[in-house]
C-alpha cells in the first residue's frame, strides 16, 4: 500500500496543521510515514506545500514523485491547479476548497480555475468555509477538507478524528467539540 | 530503542543532545534554525537526567552571528566539552574564518559544525554547496541521506571529531531539514568532564606554529580519505550503468531502481554510495572497471562528479550535473533522477487551460515593516536621485511590488556597508535599510566606518524585537539597548532618531526622514514595533 498526498494552500491556512493530523493517524495505525514541508520566507502568505508519504514499505523520496499523488487536498483552489502534474492520471483525485485567496494582482477569475477543477475525472469542490461556519468554528475550513477527504484516506476515521482531539486539546473542549463537527459535517457532504 | 517522528534537524538536535553536548550554539537561518529550537526546547529534560556532577554545565544558545556561535563552540572544545554549532549554508561564510582555522588545531571535546544548505534556494541568496567549503578546510565531511541516519551520523561525528582531533562538518540539505519521518533513538550518554586542553601549544596558530598544524592536517587527511573510502558502500550488479548517490541523492535514486529494474530485466544497477568526504577513489574505480557509464547524483554542485572527472578523460562516460543528464541548478528530485536513470515520465492530465500566477510570500498584515518602507518610499518620493540599500529580513519583501523600495539584498549587514560605499563616492541620498537582529549580526562594524569617515549615510535600523523571518526567536540584545548602542559606536546623539513604526504617524515619520535625509552625516531612525509573528508566537506560548 501506497498513498502520497499532496496538501497545497496559502501561508496560514493551517495545511501543516493538517498534515501533521494524518500523519499521525497513519502512524498510529501502523504505517510508515514521510512528510515534508516548507519553512520560512515562503510562509508569509505564498504558497505553502506539504508533501505527505503513507506506505507500509519503507519510503524513499520525502517528496511525492510527479503523477503518483493519490490525493492533492487543496485548502484553496488556484493552488489546486498548481500542482496538477503530480496528480496520478488514473487514480488522483483532488479535494479542494471553493473559496478563492485572491492576495494576488492577477488571479485568474474564481469560476474559472473552479472550472478547470471541474475538468479532472476525479475531484470534490467544498465550501469549506461555509460548513466550518455552520458548524461553529470558521477557522477549522481545514478540519472540514479533510473530512471531505476522509473516506479516500488509507486510515480509519477514528484515527483522524483521536488526532484532530488532540491536536486542539490544549484549546479546551469547546475548540475540540468545534473542530470534531468541522470534521464529521466535512466527512458526510462525500461518504460512499 | 524509542521511536519519535524527528524532522532532519530535529534528529540532528536530539542526535547531538544523545551524544553528550555540553554546548549548541547557532545563528537562526532557514533551514538549520530548528536545530537550536529543539535543543533550546529539550535542554531542561536533558539536564535532569544528567547525575549532578561537577562542571557538568550544558547550554544552548542563539548568538550574534555564526563566527560569534563558532568561536563559543571553539572554546568549549578547547574546555574538553563537546559542543555543536548549527547555521545555514550562507552562515558559514560569516564563520569562514573560524572554521578553516580551527582545522588546523588540535581539537580537544568533540566540535561538528551543522550546515544546511539550500539548493534551490527557498529561502536563501544562493545555492553553495557545504562540501566545498569543507574541501577547501580540508575538514571531513559527513552528509546524511535520511532522519535516522542523520540522528546516527552526529553521534559518529562527534566520535571521529574526537578521534581524530578536528572538526567535523554534518551536511544537509532543504528537503532532509524539513522532512519528517521515524527515528530510532541510542542509550543517551554523558558529556565529557571539563578538561582543558592539555597542549595549548597546538592552538596557538603563529606561523611558525601553524606550519607545523598544517603538515599535522595533511598528514590526517590522507586518513579522513581512507576512512571515507571505507564508510562508502558499494554493490557491483549490472554491468552497463554505475550510479553513485550521497545524502538526498540515494532517496531519489531508490525511489526509481524498481522501475529502472522493472525495464531492465531484473536486474539493479551498480551502485556506490558515498557518506563521508574526502571521497575515497578505490571504489569508484573498481566500479568504472565493471560498468559502462557511470551517473552522478548528488544534490548541490557536481562535485564528486568533478573530482571523477578531472583533466584527463574519464575511462567510461560520466553523466550527471555537468554532461546535463541532471540540472545543475536547483533542488535534486525523484523526477530529476528518474530523467537522468532514463525513464519515461509517467503519465499526467493535460494541464490546465489558464495560467496559474505564483503567489509570491507577503508582509503579514499590519507589520510594521511595512509603515516603515511606506513613510521611507515617501520621503523619497521626489528625490531625484537615492539609493535604498536593503538587507537580509522580512523587509527584503519591500523589493516586489507595490512597494519596490529595496534596491539590494546581497548578504547579512551589507546594507550600510553598501549604502556608505555609495556614499563616500558621490551618491546622493544614501540610506540603508536593516532589522535589529541584521543590525547586530554584522550591520554595527558598517556603522562604525560610515561614522570614522562621516559618509553622509540615512540608516533605518526597522526594530521590531526579534529576529522575524526565520520565527521569531530572541535577539541578541533587547531594543532598550539599541539607541545606546548606536550613539556608542559614533553616532551623534541628535542623529538617532527613535520613531514608531505605525501607519498612524505617517506624515510624523516621513518628516523625521526627510530632516535625516537632508543631514550630511551619520543618521540613524530606529523604526521601533514589535514584529506580528513574535506577538503571535507569544500568545501560543
Amino acid at each position: 500500500m501506497n498513498y502520497n498526498i499532496i496538501l497545497a494552500g496559502v501561508g496560514g491556512q493551517g495545511s501543516l496543521s493538517v498534515s501533521v493530523v494524518i500523519a499521525r493517524a497513519a502512524m498510529a495505525a501502523g504505517y510508515e510515514v514521510k512528510q515534508s514541508e516548507v519553512h520560512g520566507m515562503s510562509q508569509r502568505g505564498g504558497e505553502v506545500l506539504a508533501h505527505l508519504r503513507i506506505s507500509d514499505r519503507e519510503i524513499q523520496s520525502p517528496t511525492v514523485p510527479m503523477g503518483l499523488a493519490d490525493l492533492i487536498l487543496a485548502f484553496e483552489p488556484l493552488e489546486a491547479l498548481r500542482y496538477l502534474p503530480w496528480l496520478s492520471k488514473e487514480k488522483g483525485v483532488v479535494v479542494s476548497a471553493s473559496a478563492p485567496i485572491k492576495n494576488i494582482p492577477d488571479y485568474p477569475e474564481p469560476e474559472a480555475v473552479l472550472a478547470e477543477i471541474r475538468k479532472l475525472p476525479n475531484h470534490r469542490i467544498v465550501d469549506a468555509d461555509g460548513i466550518a461556519k455552520a458548524a461553529g468554528s470558521a477557522r477549522s475550513a481545514n478540519i472540514v477538507l479533510v473530512g471531505a477527504a476522509s473516506d479516500l484516506l488509507p486510515v480509519p476515521p477514528e484515527a483522524v478524528e483521536k488526532e484532530i482531539a488532540s491536536l486542539f486539546a490544549r484549546k479546551g473542549e469547546a475548540v475540540v467539540q468545534a473542530n470534531m463537527r468541522a470534521f464529521r459535517d466535512g466527512r458526510t457532504q462525500f461518504k460512499e | 530503542m524509542p521511536e519519535f517522528v524527528l524532522s532532519g534537524d530535529e534528529a540532528i538536535a536530539r542526535g547531538a543532545i544523545d551524544a553528550g553536548i555540553s554546548g549548541a550554539f547557532a545563528y537562526p537561518g532557514t533551514p538549520s534554525t530548528e536545530i537550536m529550537e529543539f535543543v533550546q526546547d529539550n535542554l531542561e529534560h536533558y539536564k535532569a537526567r544528567l547525575p549532578g556532577r561537577e562542571g557538568d554545565m550544558v547550554v544552548a544558545q542563539w548568538c550574534s552571528n555564526e563566527k560569534t556561535a563558532y568561536e563559543s563552540a571553539l572554546g568549549a572544545s578547547f574546555a574538553g566539552k563537546r559542543a555543536m554549532v548549527s547555521m545555514k549554508h550562507v552562515g558559514l561564510n560569516v564563520a569562514a574564518d573560524p572554521f578553516i582555522n580551527s582545522a588546523l588545531v588540535r581539537i580537544n571535546g568533540g566540535l561538528v559544525v551543522v550546515v544546511a544548505d539550500d539548493p534551490g534556494m527557498h529561502s536563501s541568496q544562493d545555492e553553495q554547496d557545504s562540501r566545498i567549503l569543507a574541501d577547501f578546510a580540508r575538514i571531513p565531511c559527513f552528509e546524511p541521506s535520511d532522519q535516522q541516519e542523520a540522528y546516527d551520523m552526529v553521534r559518529s561525528a562527534f566520535d571521529y571529531s574526537e578521534a581524530n582531533e578536528v572538526p567535523v562538518l554534518l551536511r544537509i540539505t532543504t528537503r532532509l531539514a524539513h522532512a519528517r519521518a521515524l527515528v530510532r533513538t541510542q542509550e543517551p550518554r554523558l558529556p565529557n568532564k571539563i578538561a582543558k586542553s592539555d597542549d595549548p601549544k597546538s592552538w596557538i596558530l603563529m606561523p611558525a606554529m601553524a606550519r607545523g598544524r598544517w603538515k599535522v592536517l595533511l598528514e590526517k587527511n590522507v586518513r579522513f580519505r581512507k576512512d571515507a573510502e571505507e564508510a562508502a558502500t558499494l554493490a557491483l550488479r549490472d554491468k552497463g550503468l554505475g550510479v553513485i548517490t550521497c545524502g538526498l541523492g540515494l532517496r531519489y535514486y531508490l525511489e526509481n531502481e524498481d522501475d529502472w529494474a522493472g525495464l531492465n530485466g531484473g536486474e539493479r544497477p551498480s551502485h556506490l554510495h558515498i557518506g563521508r568526504y574526502p571521497i575515497g577513489q578505490d571504489k569508484i574505480r573498481t566500479l568504472a572497471v565493471h560498468v559502462e557509464k557511470l551517473l552522478v547524483v548528488e544534490e548541490g554542485y557536481p562535485y564528486i562528479e568533478r573530482e571523477i572527472r578531472g583533466v584527463f578523460s574519464a575511462p567510461v562516460p560520466v553523466m550527471g550535473k555537468m554532461s546535463g543528464e541532471i540540472p545543475l541548478d536547483g533542488e535534486l528530485s525523484a523526477d530529476s533522477v528518474r530523467a537522468a536513470l532514463g525513464l519515461p515520465k509517467r503519465d499526467a492530465l493535460p494541464a490546465p487551460q489558464i495560467r496559474i500566477p505564483t503567489r509570491p510570500p507577503q508582509f503579514c498584515q499590519g507589520c510594521p515593516h511595512a509603515d516603515s518602507v511606506a513613510a521611507l518610499k515617501e520621503a523619497l518620493k521626489d528625490e531625484a536621485d537615492f539609493f535604498t540599500a536593503s538587507d537580509i529580513g522580512c523587509y527584503t519583501l519591500s523589493a516586489l511590488p507595490p512597494y519596490s523600495a529595496a534596491e539590494s539584498c546581497v548578504d547579512m549587514g551589507a546594507s550600510i556597508g553598501m549604502a556608505r560605499g555609495a556614499s563616500c563616492v558621490g551618491q546622493k541620498n544614501a540610506v540603508a535599510m536593516i532589522g535589529d537582529s541584521t543590525f547586530y549580526h554584522s550591520g554595527m562594524t558598517n556603522l562604525l566606518d560610515a561614522v570614522s569617515h562621516k559618509t553622509p549615510l540615512t540608516v533605518l535600523i526597522l526594530d521590531n524585537g526579534t529576529t522575524g523571518m526565520t520565527g521569531a526567536q530572541p535577539t541578541i540584545s533587547p531594543t532598550s539597548r539599541l539607541a545606546g548602542l548606536v550613539e556608542g559606536l559614533g553616532v551623534e546623539k541628535g542623529h538617532i532618531r527613535e520613531l514608531e513604526a505605525h501607519r498612524k504617524n505617517h506624515e510624523t515619520n516621513v518628516k523625521i526622514i526627510r530632516e535625516e535625509l537632508a543631514y550630511e552625516g551619520v543618521s540613524v531612525l530606529i523604526m521601533r514595533r514589535e514584529c506580528l509573528e513574535y506577538l503571535k508566537k507569544a500568545r501560543r506560548a
